[in-house]
């Protein structure tokens, strides 16, 4: 069996089994723990109206803010729909879930997918400098926010050598991408991550409670 | 002088092969296997004095596809020609011979030619029961092969069969076949796979083989690295399309008759180490891109076993679905067993309240 076929066969199946063990297993351990109950008479009974607005409001920062964590936020905006165009319309990742989903869908050129790619690149090192830089976050930070900075990145970079031939052979550099994804698989459930599932429930948990307290509604 | 006794010169002016076109021939081989242009004169000189080159070729557990590649491929050229020199002394499907006459053609050549002669290995061998699924004139092909690898000069496999194992070593595998170097690991072996293999690299290795005495760099794979240096994809005259994000969806679409790329009809190019794209079959009249089909990665091994040739490459092996299935109830046992504890501390914290 050759690296290829160890990334893309067992190593894959395995790495997807502790994904999906460790994402339904966060989401059900979490969703099944007991409600907070209300301290006073709520304004509102089922809040939604407030839920769906938080999920808004906290996409950028509170006016005053903005100076402070602005470039923070658009950096962070950059990284993420980077990885979603990347991921969605890069069409070897297309045709990957296609496998899966069954149906296929328009892809961009693979020039347009480099750029981004290396776009988002750049902006996941500006962001691990950043860090690295500013005592506060270096504070703050700890072997979770480099592991994951780490597996994120790992597939950008693997994959534009891949794309780029700077492996000595495609199919290691291949197998070496696919492997980088699988252990961003791995890591997923138990790290910040996680955050892809968590920031759409907090934020609508977030904003129904604030409403039911007289807020965001 | 006896027809045995020519050099390689002396046979082709025999018969009316003019030194230029020995040359250009000798040019060709070279700019194929990336030799130094200054390389040539010397080249064509060694290869005209070299003597005719004894060779016995086995087939064994095979289609005779890889023969008729090679045979059926040529014009009347000087590749040709420089085939004819090689002192062929057992093909059992081109030769007359039969039976014991046949074999009695082996054991003289092996004889005379003891340490000198070429070995050419056509399809796999099966290992299982001693050998047993594949045997000529009460021999089995794995006892065949022991023996004439011991007096062989250098081994040649030729095609997936004899490189790999091919299509007899597919799974299950019923017969143990394997490749020649997973047996005999004690002499120089070149693997010259595909399915069938490409006739111009036989000559660039025979050639080669005769002009320097000994057979060409090699990869990991044991391949002549001038031929199976670069991909499919790197050579592809689709590639553009590619990158420029232009597919067939389908072999009847739109993209399909523009000529676009077939990546997504699981098209192999890009881990497929051939020189189909530049060299071509049948005398550069075409090969199987050109043709509108995807690569199916004949020159690789397990090629047969990688989950279908119209699966994109980039499409996972997933096996079974219910792995995932089966993880997905586990991940709620374990949600659910965690959110019980969880509540249990919290009771115990606040008291129950």
């Amino acid at each position: 069996m050759t690296l290829l076929d160890f990334a893309r066969g067992p190593a894959m199946q395995i790495a997807i089994i502790i994904f999906v063990v460790g994402i339904v297993w966060r989401l059900v351990g979490v969703w099944a723990l007991p409600k907070k109950k209300d301290l006073s008479e709520p304004r509102q009974k089922g809040a939604w109206v407030g839920g769906l607005k938080g999920l808004f409001v906290h996409a950028w920062p509170y006016k005053p803010f903005v100076p402070k964590v602005g470039a923070q936020y658009i950096i962070g905006y950059i990284i993420h729909l980077g990885l979603f165009i990347v991921l969605i319309f890069g069409t070897p990742h297309m045709l990957f879930f296609a496998d899966i989903v069954g149906f296929t869908w328009w892809t961009l050129p693979g020039g347009v997918i480099t750029a981004v790619a290396v776009v988002t690149t750049l902006a996941l090192f500006v962001a691990l400098i950043r860090r690295l830089v500013n005592p506060v976050h270096r504070l703050i930070s700890n072997f979770d926010d480099y592991a994951t900075w780490f597996v994120t990145t790992a597939p950008f970079v693997t994959g534009l050598m891949t794309t780029m031939n700077m492996w000595p052979d495609y199919e290691t550099g291949l197998a070496i991408h696919l492997l980088s994804v699988w252990l961003l698989l791995i890591y997923f459930p138990f790290g910040k991550l996680m955050h892809s599932f968590w920031f759409v429930v907090s934020r609508y948990t977030t904003g129904s409670r604030f409403a039911r307290r007289g807020g965001m509604a | 002088m006896k027809e045995h006794d020519l050099t390689l010169g002396e046979e082709l002016r025999r018969q009316g092969i003019s030194r230029r076109s020995f040359l250009k021939f000798c040019a060709g081989v070279a700019s194929s296997m990336a030799i130094p242009a200054a390389m040539v004169p010397a080249m064509a000189e060694s290869l005209a004095q070299a003597r005719r080159q004894p060779a016995i070729m086995m087939a064994y557990q095979e289609c005779t596809g890889c023969l008729e590649s090679l045979t059926r491929s040529f014009a009347p050229t000087v590749e040709n020609l420089i085939f004819n020199f090689i002192s062929l002394d057992f093909q059992h499907a081109l030769q007359a011979a039969s039976g014991d006459q046949a074999v009695d053609a082996i054991k003289t050549s092996m004889k005379e030619n003891w340490g000198k002669y070429l070995l050419l290995v056509d399809g796999s061998i099966p290992l299982n029961d001693d050998g047993i699924y594949s045997v000529s004139h009460g021999q089995s092909h794995l006892d065949s092969l022991r023996e004439l690898a011991e007096g062989a000069a250098a081994i040649v496999s030729i095609g997936t069969c004899a490189s790999y194992g091919g299509i007899g070593a597919a799974s299950p595998n019923p017969t143990g076949a394997v490749g020649v170097d997973q047996i005999i690991t004690d002499k120089p072996i070149l693997n010259v796979p595909g399915c069938p293999p490409m006739p111009e690299v036989m000559t660039g290795v025979y050639t080669s083989f005769l002009a320097f005495g000994a057979l060409p760099e090699v990869d990991s794979l044991k391949r002549p690295k001038a031929f199976f240096g670069d991909t499919i994809h790197d050579r592809c005259y689709r590639r553009t399309f590619y990158d420029q994000g232009k597919f067939a969806d389908s072999f009847d679409d739109e993209g399909a008759r523009n000529g676009w790329c077939l990546y997504k009809l699981g098209c192999k190019g890009p881990i497929t180490h051939n020189a189909c794209a530049t060299l071509k079959f049948n005398e550069g009249v075409s090969w199987p891109i050109q043709s509108g089909h995807g690569c199916i990665g004949c020159s690789e091994p397990n090629f047969w076993d990688k989950e279908g040739f119209y699966k994109p490459l980039s499409a996972g092996q997933w096996g079974s679905a219910e792995g995932i299935a089966a993880a997905a109830a586990a991940g709620v046992a374990l949600g659910a067993a965690s959110a019980v504890m969880s509540r249990r501390n919290q009771n115990k914290i606040s008291g129950g309240k």
